[in-house]
């Protein structure tokens, strides 16, 4: 007993030990908890990189080509600031390859479980747009979420992640390598589906911005969710639903 | 209970880990007995760097860079730097490249000389590609030479050979001590060296010579990486088995200024 004061950990197992399961409910499952994080940490590596890359030419084409001198399509109001693509390409690519493996197990355990299918999947019922509708518009009112709503995601929580893991992850991967001179040579078509390098260097970067987006929703609602309660969940696996979320 | 499962998890944990790190102990040993480790593999890079290379050697063996045509070549073709101020090349620019020869040596049976003449007399080549700059700007241009082959099938390669190292007029080159070289000197693979689309131009876009912006009056170009592996300004190209004794040892002056060596991206 007298352990359980000096470690908390042991104290939420024993309050959950005592009968009074309303307070600790299983939420995410390991894998899903492990890739997250690995996830979130790559995802941050690959933004900082992404802009190091960008700042050295801050122009976005169109087609195959693109270049001072030729018209673009769009000019971010930055200065041309050329010197940290070396260390940004070293740092985008380590965290690529391990954001692409991680994502990889996420999907296929994701498929092979009921992760998929139970948590993302949303059910035919909710996919009315007055009910989407109505989500949408207490979140932009940044109303708090019940307490129940902590323990499974609404058709709209659902129809993001379902966007961000199987629409714009792969479509930032594939216009990512379709950029490669090399993988380009083995796969052409990669490469003209997006319409040229350039169209490709243009669609990966509006497609960051998107999840750059996603991410800042992402925490914001978690903020209202409850912070301390709903990152607690995402480690330990574990949401606290007998108290107020903190 | 809960004690004998995380005992059992931890038993698990570490013959996974025991299994993966032989796992990966035998896949770097095979891997650097095809050519699948660059010369810029330490750190925590080089682990991205190594796989990013390996896997790409592994797909691009016989791919080949899109052949475009003379309707695709882009109005401009930008230059990125400058031609080296250096009096040996400003000489030599003067002089329209009579005096200078392209040294080729190394791990071949025949070191030799050629001047601008001679290979001009080669049978020439044209090619049309797309090449990007690791800034991210790109371009079509046509680029008229021989192919790398065939001046290693003449000075003959000996099979020990594993990069063939270009030096240009922006560098010390002729530095008594290589390993004091800097600059843009650069290496490829001899997957590269072989390829039929690596290219020694001495033309380009309809002109018999290179501007010297680009790079006059021999330069590499290599249409599967970014076009700052494609080497300006040639005046020796050597082969070796190692390029640790080259510069700071990482197989391209860029690495020392934090690009990497391998530019396949």
């Amino acid at each position: 007993m007298a352990e359980t004061t000096y470690l908390p950990g042991l104290a939420i197992r024993g309050s959950d030990s005592l009968g009074s399961d309303s307070l600790d409910s299983p939420r995410h499952s390991v894998v899903v908890r492990i890739t997250h994080w690995i996830t979130a940490a790559t995802f941050v590596a690959l933004v900082v990189s992404g802009v190091a890359i960008l700042i050295a030419h801050p122009r976005l084409y169109w087609g195959d080509t693109g270049g001072v001198g030729t018209p673009s399509l769009i000019d971010l109001p930055i200065p041309f600031m050329i010197g940290h693509s070396g260390w940004g390409r070293y740092l985008h690519f380590l965290s690529a390859w391990i954001c692409v493996f991680t994502g990889l197990l996420y999907t296929i355990y994701g498929l092979l479980t009921s992760h998929v299918g139970k948590n993302l999947l949303p059910a035919k019922a909710d996919l009315a747009w007055g009910r989407i509708w109505r989500l949408v518009w207490n979140d932009l009112r940044l109303k708090r979420p019940a307490e129940k709503e902590a323990l499974a995601y609404n058709v709209v929580q659902r129809l993001t992640y379902l966007a961000v893991v199987f629409v714009l992850f792969p479509l930032i991967i594939l216009t990512g390598l379709a950029m490669s001179p090399a993988v380009a040579s083995v796969v052409p078509l990669l490469r003209e589906g997006f319409g040229g390098q350039q169209s490709a260097r243009t669609i990966h970067f509006f497609i960051a911005v998107a999840l750059v987006l996603f991410v800042c929703v992402h925490v914001l609602m978690v903020c209202l969710a409850g912070f301390t309660n709903r990152v607690r969940a995402m480690i330990t696996g574990h949401t606290l639903t007998g108290k107020e979320p903190s | 209970m809960s004690d004998r499962l995380s005992r059992r998890k931890l038993l698990t944990t570490g013959l996974a880990a025991a299994a993966g790190a032989s796992g990966l102990g035998i896949a770097a040993r095979l891997a650097d007995r095809y050519g699948l480790i660059p010369p810029d593999d330490g750190g925590i890079y080089g682990v991205g760097e190594t796989m990013t290379y390996a896997a790409q050697r592994l797909l691009t063996h016989h791919t080949l860079a899109r052949e475009y045509t003379r309707s695709d070549i882009s109005k401009i073709a930008p230059v990125k730097g400058e031609a080296p101020q250096n009096e040996t090349y400003q000489r030599l620019l003067a002089g329209g490249f009579v005096d200078w020869r392209l040294k080729i040596d190394g791990l071949v049976a025949r070191p030799s000389f050629f001047s601008l003449a001679e290979l001009k007399r080669f049978p020439a080549e044209s090619h049309i590609y797309h090449q990007a700059c690791e800034e991210g700007w790109s371009f079509i241009a046509e680029w008229v030479g021989f192919p790398l082959s065939y001046i290693l099938s003449l000075v003959g390669v000996l099979p020990q050979a594993k990069y063939v190292v270009f030096f240009g007029f922006d560098t010390n080159f002729d530095a008594v001590d290589k390993r004091t070289i800097k600059g843009k000197w650069n290496s490829i693979d001899m997957a590269d060296a072989w390829h039929p689309q690596t290219l020694l131009a001495y033309g380009m876009n309809g002109q018999e010579s290179l501007p010297p912006g680009h790079g006059a009056p021999l330069r590499v170009r290599i249409p599967r990486q970014l076009g700052g592996k494609s080497t300006k300004y040639l005046s020796w190209i050597t082969l070796t088995d190692t390029v640790k004794d080259i510069g700071q040892g990482f197989g391209a002056g860029g690495v020392e200024r934090g690009f990497s060596w391998y530019a396949g991206i």
